[in-house]
């Protein structure tokens, strides 16, 4: 049966408040209105007000909110209602929930979950269109993780509400409404692992979220020019699956990283630093780059060529082949 | 509505303020403490020798910082004891009294401080939360574990096993953090199970409560919907019957109350703050006249009791002394590893390799060195 991403979600969410008493969703108009996106449409109504809980309008107060209830023995699962808007949480994501299972020495786990709509290209206005990932991914002790598929996402929420670290979860609000197949019975790769979601030999291309679809399709477009194109789903970003990406890299002996958040100090810069210092002798051409620019998200209309697509993308393709 | 005087720093104490026991040691209301007055001058007298001797040895090295908490024994241990078992309590980084109370090792306290761990004690052990440095940020921890009692069910059942409560702490200068903010506005919204126990003592390191707000902490709560009401916090008494009414009233449902606890920071912020730099010493002369210890015992030995049980004490003290001593340079160095066992529940394979690549090097530092 073909599912939307957001539809998918909202199958994950249900499976696991039905599944376990103690999974909480928390947010900005999360219950009543089913969240600006409708992730978690219906599920105030067959879950009640407990425990989809419609919360004050305060970031902080709801990733703070959601440490406590994980200190109290529940698993809450908060919304962030778009990525620009997460930034009030920060102090409580990374001075607090971070930390606490380094400060108490493993005896308090926070298994809690932060959805966040992530990411451009929807014609929106400020602050709805930005890629934080690499500020969570620059802190230890959160997990980071990104749906590209509905399947994906119905598998990845379930791992990460069950998960018993903290999970930055990262939704591809551009893609909520793309469908696919959802097998809801299937035994899914596990949280922190990449997936080689088209096998190639000549380059390999790692992104996640919202561009994998359009790396797919840059696959197609270089296979007309003869080259051979792996792209690898990312998934995770905190851990990132390095053996996943050395085994490829190894084989073709070329890499390209796509993400729309901004090239410097970013999860390219990361990726291609490990695959070099694994792999240097092995390449054929140094790892690639293509990414937002390092300027604030732009106004709208100008985001369409300011996103890597998948031009830009062929383009990195060939400069590496140029090597 | 109260104003407070803008030029002034202090904050007085005047008529509104609950006080039972006077500075002279007379009680001024019934209690019904009886024989629980001498175990709250034990755990006053106790804890000051904790902080006293973590100071020293802080001086001495053996401690990186310690945040003395003289001069609010009162506060702290009225609230402390006011706590049943299966109460939480969330504290900042100065409840050393509170601590004690609910049976935390005071050597456990001085890890932290050592540089021997990031926390010291199991946090659900004694229902006493790890401290939390960043001002304020534990206010929201405790209005979801709140919220998790309510869930649990354990609020207005009228059994005074069952019905929990949280009490968390927060200092004068929190009250101008915007997590607290968030924190009373939740607590209100949703009339959850906590009490706010903010000991106004009156300096953010060197900023006095004028530069916070312009008026009283207490009615700060008015604004949010809740209950709010001013304690002298030197008075172990006062302190203990206000936590008690606010504990009850969450417990039975009836929803948060912020107290005040007027009291003063007779040491600087740290032993790292010079306090002479921005405040008078006659301000805190005044305040060690109105001390929290002093007051109950004058008003024990005007009751005639026996001069034993003050000797007892001492004696007991004197232990404590030793064994906090003692127990502080015995504190366990952390094993290197620790930061990389304990970052996720399971180990990523890049922080496998950089904990081998970690030791190694700490191994091959400690054979050139030996």
């Amino acid at each position: 049966m073909s599912t939307a991403i957001a539809r998918a979600l909202n199958d994950g969410l249900r499976s696991l408040l039905a599944e376990h008493e103690k999974v909480m969703l928390i947010g900005e108009d999360v219950g009543r209105l089913g969240g600006v996106f409708r992730v978690t449409d219906g599920l105030q109504q067959e879950f009640g007000e407990m425990r989809v809980v419609d919360s004050p309008l305060g970031e902080a107060g709801i990733v703070g909110s959601a440490i406590g209830l994980a200190m109290a023995g529940y698993r809450p699962v908060c919304e962030i209602q778009f990525d620009g808007f997460v930034f009030p949480a920060m102090n409580q994501i990374i001075t607090q929930l971070a930390k606490y299972r380094h400060r108490s020495e493993g005896m308090v786990s926070l298994p809690v979950v932060i959805r966040i709509p992530f990411g451009g290209g929807i014609g929106a206005i400020e602050h709805h269109s930005e890629s934080p990932e690499a500020y969570f991914a620059h802190t230890a002790g959160l997990r980071v993780v990104c749906p590209s598929s509905a399947q994906e996402a119905f598998d990845l929420i379930r791992l990460a509400v069950q998960s018993e670290d903290p999970v930055v979860f990262l939704e591809p609000k551009h893609n909520y409404w793309l469908k696919g197949d959802v097998d809801q019975h299937a035994t899914p790769l596990p949280l922190g692992a990449a997936k080689v979601v088209r096998p190639g030999h000549d380059l390999t291309l790692v992104t996640y979220g919202a561009l994998v679809p359009t790396a797919l399709t840059v696959a197609d477009e270089a296979a007309l020019d003869g080259r051979s194109v792996e792209v690898i789903d990312l998934r995770s970003l905190s851990p990132i699956d390095d053996a996943t990406i050395l085994a490829s890299v190894e084989r073709t002996g070329r890499l390209v990283v796509a993400h729309e958040a901004s090239s410097t100090a970013g999860l390219g810069a990361e990726i291609i630093a490990r695959v070099q210092d694994a792999l240097f002798y092995s390449m054929a051409a140094p790892g690639i780059r293509v990414t937002g620019y390092d300027t604030p998200y732009p106004a709208s209309r100008l985001e369409r060529d300011w996103l890597p697509g998948v031009d830009r993308m062929l383009d990195a393709i060939d400069r590496s082949f140029a090597y | 509505m109260t104003m407070l005087n803008p030029e002034t720093a202090e904050v007085a104490l005047d008529d509104e303020i609950l006080t039972f026991l006077g500075p002279d040691g007379v009680l001024h209301r019934e209690t019904t403490l009886g024989g629980d007055l001498f175990a709250m001058y034990r755990d006053m007298v106790l804890s000051r020798r904790v902080d006293t001797e973590a100071i020293a040895l802080q001086r001495q090295g053996e401690l990186g910082l310690w945040p003395s908490m003289l001069g609010q024994e009162g506060a702290q241990v009225g609230a402390g004891r006011a706590l049943r078992s299966q109460d939480i309590a969330f504290p900042t980084y100065r409840e050393h009294a509170v601590a004690w109370c609910r049976g935390v090792d005071p050597v456990q306290l001085l890890g932290l401080f050592r540089g021997t761990t990031l926390g010291g004690w199991n946090p659900r052990e004694n229902n006493f939360n790890l401290y939390t440095l960043v001002i304020g940020a534990q206010t929201l921890h405790a209005v979801g574990y709140a919220m998790g009692i309510v869930r649990d069910g354990d609020v207005g059942t009228g059994d005074p096993d069952r019905d929990r409560a949280v009490l968390v702490f927060l200092g004068d200068g929190a009250l101008s953090e915007g997590e607290t903010n968030e924190a009373f506005v939740w607590a209100a919204a949703q009339n959850l199970p906590i009490v706010f126990f903010c000991q106004n003592n009156q300096w953010a390191i060197s900023a006095p409560y004028s530069v916070q707000s312009r008026v009283p902490v207490a009615q700060r709560a008015q604004g949010f919907g809740f209950r709010g009401v001013r304690v002298d916090g030197n008075d172990v008494v006062a302190s203990h019957a206000a936590t008690v009414d606010a504990l009850d009233r969450a417990r039975s449902g009836k929803g948060p109350t912020l107290i005040e606890a007027i009291t003063y920071r007779r040491n600087p912020h740290t032993t790292s703050d010079d306090d002479g730099r921005y405040r008078a010493a006659a301000m805190t002369e005044q305040w060690s006249a109105l001390d929290p210890i002093v007051r109950l015992r004058t008003h024990l030995e005007d009751s005639g009791v026996d001069a034993n049980f003050f000797a007892e004490v001492a004696a007991e003290e004197e232990l404590l002394a030793e064994r906090v001593r003692f127990g502080c340079r015995a504190l366990a160095e952390p094993d290197p590893a620790s930061p990389f066992l304990h970052t996720f529940a399971t180990m990523p394979a890049e922080l496998e390799r950089q904990l081998a690549a970690h030791l190694e090097f700490v191994a091959a530092g400690e054979e050139s060195s030996s």
